[in-house]
């Protein structure tokens, strides 16, 4: 070990053990040498013919595509977008409501929040499904859509109200009074001063929920929409069923990763904007 | 009657009585600087004259008119936050941490109030506006983002900004108080203009050569009393109390011995 040379100009004295670096480093080198063994070893246990032929079938992966995985991909911007937009709406109204000095207005946007945020996604859109049956003749407007939009965006709502709450809350106390005392009334400070800043702040995390919402698209299929509104998942669901075999979920799910690799990207570059000007 | 008339106002936060009776009265045209150690109750004060404190007790008049409150029968109503913001109107406000919108360029900070509240055109607002950049000195960093500008700078745009409103009355809460020392004079300059034009001010401030120099009427403050008023010379120049004298003496020896 007398080899290697130590940092800086310190005299070179007798070391009967290893300096923490040296330390830190050895101990580095064994989690890489643990990580390679556990890889060799999934690798040469697997059944790598078997895998290709459940997961990976080039034919299947090539009938995918032909069968139209783009639309499903442009179904699950669509219904990701709508959603995003109404549960950015809601939440901001949620938010604003939680934030009042009205009591009720406090209550209800605390109980709806709990509620959908507490409740599994999925739930939400049993229960939506059923919804005709509840109010007989009932019709939500642009079908599918309609449907797919108020029920993603409810649960967005919820999750975006405490986002924004935060946001709202962390503005400094001085620019409502500097706002207030140049006599604007309390909703345009709130609109032209306050609500600016806290979008800004919340940026980051409002990137995340609409990552999380991509994925929850993927349960639209319990709404029961009918295959030509199939997104991601019901397209590849239904595919998968047909060929008796997993590749076109495969498929699918790559193409999530199409989506939600640039948003976490963007994502970070806001997070390390916001570091930077703040 | 005075510009500004404040009677017996009391204020508390949580039991603690920071302003414990407090009577002043602001001619047209003059200038008062409140002096008195931190905790004295000055910037309280202050802030309730523009109601962005409510006061617990006594009434405070801005040209005639009953702050935050409505006197029906000698009953007291306090008033819509609407017509609260329209009172604040009559009042710029100058604060120690500037408090710039800092979304918004220089030029935007000062527009934006007369749109909004005012409902005045984009031109006139935008023409008032560089005027009043001219005015401080900063006309060239009309389309500069808070962020890029200045304590010193920012703070002479907050004063631009306070005046878009065409107040009748200017509060500054130790405007120069969290600026670098060698800027302080910019801003304090542009207030010595902004006084001798006429405008009526009251101004919170450390700044013992600006109260010596500019202000009217000088009012000691301590422990939520007012100890000592008058003209400067008298109360910076020969203070009677023993509450003034011990305060301007550690003033002194802090600025000789930083």
């Amino acid at each position: 070990m007398s080899t290697v040379p130590t940092s800086g100009t310190d005299t070179p004295v007798e070391r009967k053990g290893l300096s923490p670096r040296q330390r830190a480093q050895r101990s580095r080198w064994i989690q890489y040498a643990v990580l390679v063994v556990l890889v060799l070893a999934a690798a040469f246990s697997a059944n790598w013919g078997q895998i290709v032929s459940v997961f990976f079938k080039p034919e299947f992966i090539k009938s995918t595509f032909q069968d139209g995985v783009l639309q499903a991909l442009v179904k699950t911007l669509e219904y990701t977008a709508g959603a995003f937009v109404i549960g950015l709406a809601g939440g901001t109204l949620l938010a604003l409501m939680k934030l009042s000095q009205v009591g009720p207005y406090r209550w209800i946007a605390t109980a709806y929040i709990e509620f959908f945020r507490g409740l599994p996604a999925i739930v939400v859109f049993i229960a939506f499904s059923l919804l005709p049956l509840a109010f007989p003749g009932m019709t939500i407007p642009w079908d599918p859509y309609g449907v797919v939009w108020l029920a993603l965006g409810i649960v967005a709502s919820a999750y975006m109200a405490e986002v924004i709450r935060a946001g709202i809350q962390a503005v400094p106390k001085g620019q409502v009074e500097a706002a207030r005392s140049l006599g604007m009334p309390a909703g345009v400070a709130m609109r032209k001063i306050v609500l600016p800043q806290a979008f800004r702040i919340v940026l980051p995390p409002l990137t995340n929920d609409l990552i999380l919402l991509v994925k929850d698209s993927s349960l639209v299929f319990m709404i029961g929409v009918a295959a030509d509104g199939y997104e991601l998942t019901g397209f590849g669901r239904d595919l998968a069923n047909t060929y008796s075999n997993l590749t076109p979920i495969v498929v699918c799910g790559f193409c999530y990763l199409l989506i939600t690799l640039p948003l976490g990207l963007l994502a970070r570059r806001l997070e390390a904007r916001t570091a930077r000007t703040r | 009657m005075p510009l500004v008339h404040a009677v017996n106002v009391t204020k508390s936060f949580h039991h603690n009585e920071v302003l414990k009776g407090i009577d002043l009265d602001v001619d047209r045209g003059q200038v008062v600087c409140l002096l008195g150690p931190s905790g004295s109750g000055k910037t309280t004060f202050l802030r309730c004259i523009n109601q962005l404190e409510t006061i617990d007790g006594g009434r405070i008049w801005v040209d005639d008119e009953l702050m935050g409150y409505a006197d029906r029968d000698g009953k007291l109503y306090r008033l819509k936050n609407k017509e609260i913001a329209a009172q604040r109107r009559e009042i710029g406000m100058v604060f120690q941490r500037f408090n710039l919108f800092p979304h918004k360029t220089a030029l935007e900070n000062i527009v934006e109030a007369p749109r909004q509240v005012k409902g005045e055109s984009k031109k006139t607002a935008r023409e008032r506006a560089m005027k009043l950049l001219d005015r401080v000195g900063l006309a060239d960093r009309c389309n500069a983002y808070p962020a890029q500008l200045s304590g010193g700078q920012q703070q002479r745009v907050a004063i631009a900004r306070a005046l878009a409103m065409q107040p009748k009355l200017m509060l500054f809460d130790e405007p120069t108080s969290a600026l670098d020392p060698e800027l302080v004079g910019e801003v304090l300059a542009v207030m010595r203009e902004l006084a001798l034009d006429g405008m009526t001010m009251i101004v919170v401030t450390h700044e013992m050569s600006f109260a010596r120099d500019v202000a009217d009427t000088v009012v000691f403050m301590d422990g939520g009393v007012v100890v000592e008023a008058g003209p400067p010379k008298d109360v910076i120049g020969n203070p009677q109390h023993s509450r003034t004298q011990a305060f301007l003496s550690r003033l002194r020896s802090e600025h000789e011995h930083p």
